[in-house]
């Protein structure tokens, strides 16, 4: 049954109001204010399902809008100090010298902030300069002709039901056409997903690897308040000396007497019994950590995977029609933790390169530009230099990897003459069920940790309940008979909104997927060892609606 | 005919409220607002009588700050005809709304205000009925059903009892309950068209009104969290347990 669409023609069309895509429309319209700009965004608003840290490194701000001070950026809390530990244990810490952090740690001159509150901002600035800005319409397909060229986006239906039917009051999606797309996702966005595979973008790079950041917003008591400090930590509660688990944490003092805290896991970890939200859940009770908490308020949660190859993983980025920018396309930089001033530099590159082909009269082709700029710009020489830093991890573990990656960073200016890779993609890397040990996580005390459904609540998670089911499964009896048995179903400990669970014993045991529960983290459609589990867009508005993470 | 929509724009229903540590309020800042949802239903009912032909135009009104055309634009998405932004900064109260409402009802010369019959976040419940008062005219409200027939309205209204059916003169006030409709799903398109429609601005001193200042929040405070749970090992233990309570 063909449906009528109502069509939209644009300049260029925007995938995504995060960092990466804001700054590309904003770029778009200082170069010319008569481009026709739209974008499109899932959540319910623009920031709705922004998750970040955050230390902000200013260089692209400061590029795409010099006087962001006077106009009231949310930059309120420079960062004051910078604390990195390594925990030994779930008592001991040993405290880095300064002198021993790798370069790209040092902090002087960044801001600790808010990406929701950034990107609302942006948001405000973007529609000032006369961009489209259409917040709770999800981009469900890709819009690609008979020569294999992207025409733009379809939004997805409105009122369909969970078999698939209409409603009485269904709204089909409309399909919002340009001369240029622009994917800007983030991290494993479900229609980037596509055009990789479509147009074998990364058929020369390593595969993405990813991580999972679950991050909590606290009020603390004024007395463990010291606004500007930024803690960093590795080690406990992940692998101290080994490889099993990697990752590490985040604590962050912003201004008013909130604290930020996360824990950051790689999803190269491989034992099937991990479950990084009890890891996180632990890693509060630290000393370290708790000295900051305690006594204080949880006011949100949330979680969000994290694209962190960096340079070895970057795929093609351009293809007819389109490009891929900020996290869809990777350009996180992992050594110094931070993505933002790379997603928004990649999206003003894009801009820029948009801009001149339609100067030229081209529309729909390859923009070639854009590659060009990206490689003799800043970010490109920014994330050559940081290219070994997750490999040195992922062979070496926290302590010995870490250490190489201080001395090329700090003695060689992250120049090595060698470029290591890491070629497992992170669904490949479980052992076995039976071959590994289950670790005992205690049980949450409800003052620093605590259980999943009541941190969902915090993330303020909604859908539409009668909709079709967004996490689809390829093969729907693999849970059971494949995972189960192999893996103990990892998805049910990977998930950080309790979307998985197997149910019931014997004949009566299903796979029950509670995906109103769903933070869109992306993680089920990255972690899956059988990448059986198919992440797409629910209804628009759908998902968390962060206020200011 | 001319209906009147008030619409107000709230924190978001899927938002958790937090109240600010100082207790003057709950925390605005970065946090969604949307129109309030009984208003979503008032602007679908108003719309639903215009596709009807019962009324021929549906002037959309909210009363605030800068970020309130957000609102308007969404009730123009829905099928407003127009959209009046009544420009303030401070607090509004009940009272005020109301004058600014009725004044603007005259000034049009409306034969319908439909309203939401509360906003979710002060819960007052008031301002549709003031406005009745002080127009001197019928209201009709927590509607369940509206029914508009020349310059009569049979409104079926949903009171503690069962539901009660009213007949009122126009112009009057209706006030819209839950169950009144399901406001549709409002479509891109007119969400795009709604971009372009001017906002006709104005302020409560250029309608004549004067703010009502008789009502002043003292504090706001946080309801108190539920206490820990006790795991009881039988029905007799329960049964103490509930007894000590006195509640059983």
């Amino acid at each position: 049954m063909s449906i009528e669409r109502d069509v939209m023609e644009y300049d260029v069309l925007i995938v995504g109001a995060g960092p990466a895509g804001l700054s590309a429309a904003i770029r778009l319209k200082q170069i010319n204010p008569d481009l026709s700009v739209c974008l499109v965004e899932k959540g319910s608003e623009v920031g709705a399902h922004i998750l970040s840290g955050a230390v902000f490194e200013p260089r692209s701000l400061n590029e795409l809008i010099p006087d962001w001070k006077a106009k009231g950026a949310p930059l309120k809390t420079p960062v004051a100090g910078d604390d990195i530990y390594f925990l030994l244990s779930e008592e001991k810490a040993f405290k880095m010298p300064g002198l021993f952090v790798p370069k790209p740690m040092h902090n002087e001159g960044n801001y600790i902030i808010s990406l929701g509150k950034l990107v609302r901002w942006l948001g405000d600035q973007a529609q000032e300069l006369g961009v489209e800005i259409y917040p709770g319409f999800a981009a469900q397909e890709v819009l690609i002709d008979e020569q294999g060229i992207v025409r733009g986006i379809q939004v997805g239906d409105l009122g369909v039901d969970r078999e698939g039917h209409h409603k009485p009051d269904f709204a089909p999606g409309m399909e919002l056409r340009a001369k240029y797309t622009l994917f800007a996702e983030g991290c494993r966005g479900h229609l980037a997903k596509r055009l990789l595979a479509k147009y074998e973008l990364d058929k020369d790079a390593d595969p993405q690897h990813y991580a999972i950041g679950i991050k909590e917003q606290w009020t603390v008591p004024a007395g463990q308040h010291k606004p500007g400090l930024v803690l960093h930590s590795a080690g406990w509660p992940l692998s101290v000396g080994g490889t099993e688990s990697l990752g590490g944490s985040f604590l962050y003092h912003l201004e008013d007497n909130q604290v930020v805290v996360g824990l950051i896991v790689d999803l190269s970890y491989s034992n099937p019994h991990l479950s990084p939200f009890d890891e996180f859940q632990r890693y509060k009770q630290h000393p370290v950590i708790k000295q900051y908490l305690q006594g204080g308020t949880r006011v949100a949660y949330g979680a969000r995977a994290i694209s962190k190859g960096g340079f070895n993983s970057l795929p093609k980025m351009a293809f007819p029609g389109g490009v891929l920018i900020g996290c869809d396309l990777g350009t996180m930089n992992f050594a110094k933790i931070k993505g933002s001033h790379t997603a928004m530099k990649s999206g003003m590159l894009a801009a820029e390169a948009a801009a001149e082909a339609l100067a030229a009269g081209r529309e729909a082709d390859v923009l070639d530009n854009y590659t060009d700029k990206f490689k003799a710009s800043w970010l490109y020489d920014e994330l050559y230099r940081s290219r070994n830093f997750g490999p040195f991890l992922h062979k070496f573990g926290a302590l010995i990897g870490g250490g190489i990656n201080y001395v090329e960073q700090n003695w060689f200016g992250g120049k090595f003459p060698f470029t290591v890779h890491d070629r497992i993609p992170d669904y490949a890397t479980l052992k076995l069920a039976k071959d590994s040990v289950k670790p005992v996580y205690p049980k949450p005390d409800g003052k620093l940790s605590f259980d999943k459904l009541s941190s969902v609540f915090l993330s303020s998670t909604n859908h539409e309940e009668e909709q079709p089911c967004h996490l689809q499964l390829k093969d729907p009896s693999i849970p059971l008979a494949k995972n189960l048995p192999m893996y103990d179903e990892p998805a049910q400990r990977y998930c950080p909104a309790g979307v998985y669970e197997v149910v019931g014993e014997g004949e009566a045991q299903r796979f029950q997927i509670n995906a109103q529960n769903c933070v869109h983290c992306k993680t089920c459609d990255i972690k899956d060892p059988a990448q059986n589990i198919n992440w797409v867009a629910p209804e628009g508005s759908g998902g968390p609606n962060y206020a200011a993470m | 005919m001319k209906a009147i929509v008030s619409v107000k724009r709230v924190v978001d229903y899927n938002v958790r409220i937090q109240v600010k540590p100082d207790g003057s309020g709950v925390v605005t800042d970065g946090v969604k607002m949307s129109m309030n949802p009984f208003d979503e239903i008032a602007m679908e009912e108003a719309v639903r009588l215009k596709e009807k032909g019962k009324i021929t135009e549906i002037i959309a009104v909210t009363i605030g700050g800068a970020k309130n055309e957000e609102t308007l634009r969404t009730a123009l998405a829905f099928g407003a005809t127009k959209a009046i932004h009544i420009k303030d900064e401070g607090e509004v109260q009940p009272l005020t709304a109301a004058r600014a409402l009725a004044a603007v009802f005259k000034k049009e010369g409306a034969s319908l205000l439909i309203a939401g019959k509360q906003a979710i976040d002060d819960d007052a419940n008031q301002t549709g009925q003031m406005v009745a008062a002080l127009l001197d005219i019928a209201q009709a409200t927590f509607a369940g059903k509206v029914d508009v027939d020349g310059n009569k309205a049979t409104v079926v209204r949903e009171v503690d009892a069962g539901l009660e059916t009213l007949e009122v003169d126009l112009p009057a006030v209706i006030t819209a309950d839950l169950r009144l409709n399901e406001p549709r799903y409002l479509k891109l398109p007119d969400i795009m068209k709604a971009k372009r429609i001017p906002i006709e601005a104005t302020t409560l001193a250029d309608l004549g009104v004067t703010a009502a200042a008789a009502v002043k929040t003292v504090k706001t405070v946080p309801p108190p969290s539920r206490s820990k749970g006790v795991m009881v090992k039988t029905v007799d233990d329960l049964v103490a347990a509930l007894k000590a309570k006195g509640l059983a």
